[in-house]
């Protein structure tokens, strides 16, 4: 008996659980909604405003979201001539729903950053039928290149191979590489990994000391780099695929009291550009730090610019610049425009 | 006749599980590479000595997994049960932790208070992750996997939420000694703080009522009741001391890095905690245990660890050979396959006295 009524306890709680996560997403995209319709009401006499639905991932996700977030926020405003409406999941589904919502609410532009590859095609026709130019930003789906405009994404594979151009640039004598990737298989592992591999097999001065994925986590790249530096192998680079775990493998180094930075024996690689990370360079600490670029919005509004010029677009798929700081180099001004 | 009294007295020990793990361990090291157990003497950047080498690195890590171990060992002889949201509560607590030492600026040039009272917030904040598990298992009733597995899925949530999901960076030199060393001692402060940790337990263990306790309601929970204890406050109580632990392990893991990482912060540190626990000869299903045994056991663990990272065995590879050590050891401690051996044992015995 007891249990029966716990089973119904759970069950209850877990069903509530779904009607209130139910209730957040409706109350989120009837507030999108709402916010769209208000302004569209105030604005209605103007009319040269170009609307645009933007759907985006949760700016909660990682630093690289939150910048993401905020500089769309500030480039699609009134000033600019825009009236944006934003819609935030993590979860496909909502996403889609909010899409049809914009649909209805007559958008003139889609801006879409998937959470998931696949399930967009029929929706996307939809905003086709309806005459709603779609533009996918930071992610790529699963769909008929014709369904949209553009895609606007960056390419790890370059990321890498400009970090390790940069590396080869050092002309050491030889490349001794603690090698920290990130989780296996995800795209910015595949692309910062697949720049050094290459090089390692290709150049006689170039080893890998350790290779070892410590899945974006700081913790283990430190435990990793520990057992090298217990080990007694020597090394001289530390190529860590993201800025967390080129932290872990500092504070490895400081154990061990092995100077990096600068002109100092071991040169230590990150990639994502956080600002911390840039002020570690700024103070020379560390000495490279790749750009994985979050801000598509002024790529997007070039873009909108043409085809209201009724220009075509070449290419469809647009690879942004992206940097790579090196610490002798590197500004405050910088650490200020580009740390996220 | 004698000596095979003290070698099967020994075998039953249930502290020769570990033992004989970390013997095992130590063979294969010296076979393989006897460089192993070297360590040397150096200095770290601020110039102080500090002594490294395998072996040191086994003490640094170990320790904070054998602080959880003493919890669980507590948590699974009362409830017979384990908590499998100590790595979540660690985040909720390195995070309350940060979020006390930054105040309202992640990045803080100076402390916005003393560490000692951030660490009494963890504290709270992980004592009450422990009491929230720990009413849901003792009054609710609810097997304790099930009920530790809401904060398992919420609790790193709930960490990012604390900080509103900024990256709090300390640039303290003080704060770093918890995590590594103290200026002028070479040996790794987490070993230390865990030393600690063993003596507050021994004592309690000792003076208090406490193992007698949770034994008993391990054991028997209605008789123990019949006899006039509280089953669902101890096993409450026991749930909220290794909250506590869990705190003491979150400024060991927040102060390595300075930082927090809400999403991978002790990711799966709860498996080799538990694993702690079986390897010290524990019972899972709760009753009799040894807290000797379960933080020796946490010491092999991070000895199996090291010794794989030095095998240079690809780390996401690394928890299926821990799986392996779970395998041998659940099936050697399954009653049919004990009572196999023990019948084994038998029919070799009468041999051996005739050969005698």
């Amino acid at each position: 008996m007891k249990r029966k009524v716990l089973a119904l306890l759970t069950a209850s709680m877990m069903v509530f659980g779904l009607v209130a996560c139910g209730g957040d997403t409706t109350a989120d995209s009837g507030n999108a909604g709402a916010q769209a319709d208000a302004q569209a009401g105030a604005d209605g006499g103007s009319g040269d405003l170009i609307k645009v639905g933007i759907i985006n991932n949760d700016p909660n996700e990682s630093g690289y979201r939150t910048a993401n977030d905020k500089d769309m926020k500030e480039m699609f405003t009134e000033e600019n001539g825009y009236e944006a409406s934003f819609a935030y999941s993590l979860k496909n589904d909502e996403q889609i729903t909010a899409a049809q919502k914009f649909i209805q609410d007559g958008v003139d532009y889609l801006l879409l950053s998937a959470a998931d590859t696949a399930g967009w095609d029929s929706v996307l026709q939809d905003a086709q039928d309806a005459g709603i130019r779609v533009i996918l930003f930071d992610r790529t789906i699963d769909a008929d290149e014709s369904l949209y405009e553009a895609s606007i994404v960056s390419d790890m594979s370059k990321e890498g191979q400009t970090a390790v151009d940069w590396l080869a640039s050092q002309g050491l004598d030889e490349y001794n590489v603690i090698h920290i990737q990130g989780v296996m298989g995800s795209a910015a592992q595949k692309g910062r990994s697949g720049a050094l591999d290459e090089k390692v097999a290709a150049e006689s001065n170039w080893n890998i000391v350790t290779q070892q994925t410590a899945e974006w986590n700081a913790e283990k790249a430190q435990q990793i780099v520990q057992s090298v530096i217990d080990s007694g192998t020597s090394f001289n680079v530390i190529y860590a695929e993201n800025d967390d775990m080129a932290k872990g493998a500092v504070a490895a180094l400081d154990k061990a009291n092995i100077s990096h930075g600068v002109g100092k024996d071991v040169i230590v690689m990150g990639f994502d550009c956080n600002k911390w990370a840039l002020e570690e360079l700024l103070a020379g600490n560390w000495n490279y730090d790749g750009q994985c670029n979050p801000f598509q919005a002024s790529y997007i509004d070039e873009i909108i610019k043409k085809i209201e010029n009724g220009e075509t677009i070449s290419e469809k798929t647009i690879i942004m610049d992206e940097k790579g700081f090196d610490a002798s180099t590197i500004t405050q001004e910088d650490v200020d425009t580009y740390g996220i | 006749m004698k000596k095979e009294n003290v070698f099967s007295r020994l075998i039953h020990n249930q502290i020769f599980i570990p033992i004989a793990a970390l013997l095992i361990l130590t063979l294969f090291n010296l076979i393989a590479d006897p460089s192993f157990f070297k360590i040397s003497m150096g200095y770290n950047s601020t110039g102080d000595p500090v002594l490294s080498g395998y072996l040191i690195t086994i003490l640094d890590y170990g320790s904070e997994l054998a602080i959880l171990a003493i919890g669980m060992t507590l948590v699974t002889a009362a409830s017979g049960g384990q908590d499998i949201s100590v790595g979540a509560t660690i985040a909720v607590a390195g995070s309350a932790m940060l979020r006390v030492l930054c105040g309202t600026n992640s990045r803080p040039d100076e402390l916005q208070a003393p560490i000692i009272v951030a660490f009494l917030v963890g504290c709270l904040a992980a004592m009450l992750c422990g009491a929230f598990n720990g009413v849901l298992v003792a009054y609710f009733k609810i097997q304790p996997m099930i009920a530790t597995l809401i904060l398992f899925t919420a609790g790193r949530s709930i960490a990012a939420w604390i900080n509103n999901n900024e990256l709090p960076v300390i640039n303290d030199v003080g704060f770093t000694y918890f995590g590594g060393f103290i200026p002028g001692i070479p040996i790794p402060t987490p070993f230390f703080i865990a030393v600690i940790c063993m003596i507050i337990i021994a004592l309690v263990l000792k003076f208090t009522t406490l193992g007698l306790y949770t034994q008993s309601v391990g054991i028997n929970e209605s008789s123990s009741r019949l006899n006039g204890l509280n089953p669902a406050f101890i096993k409450f109580l026991t749930f909220v001391i290794l909250g506590v632990c869990v705190a003491v392990a979150a400024l060991i893991k927040v102060s390595r890095i300075s930082s927090i990482n809400y999403s991978v912060i002790a990711k799966d540190i709860e498996m080799d905690a538990i694993l702690a626990v079986a390897l010290g000869g524990n019972s899972l299903s709760g009753g009799k245990f040894n807290m000797a045994a379960s933080i020796l056991g946490a010491y092999v663990i991070q000895f199996l660890t090291t010794t794989l990272y030095k095998l240079n065995v690809q780390s996401d590879a690394l928890s299926a050979y821990k799986a392996v050590v779970v395998i041998i050891l659940v099936v050697l401690s399954a009653p049919s396959v004990r009572e196999k051996l023990s019948s084994l044992g038998k029919k070799l015995k009468p041999q051996s006295k005739e050969v005698a």
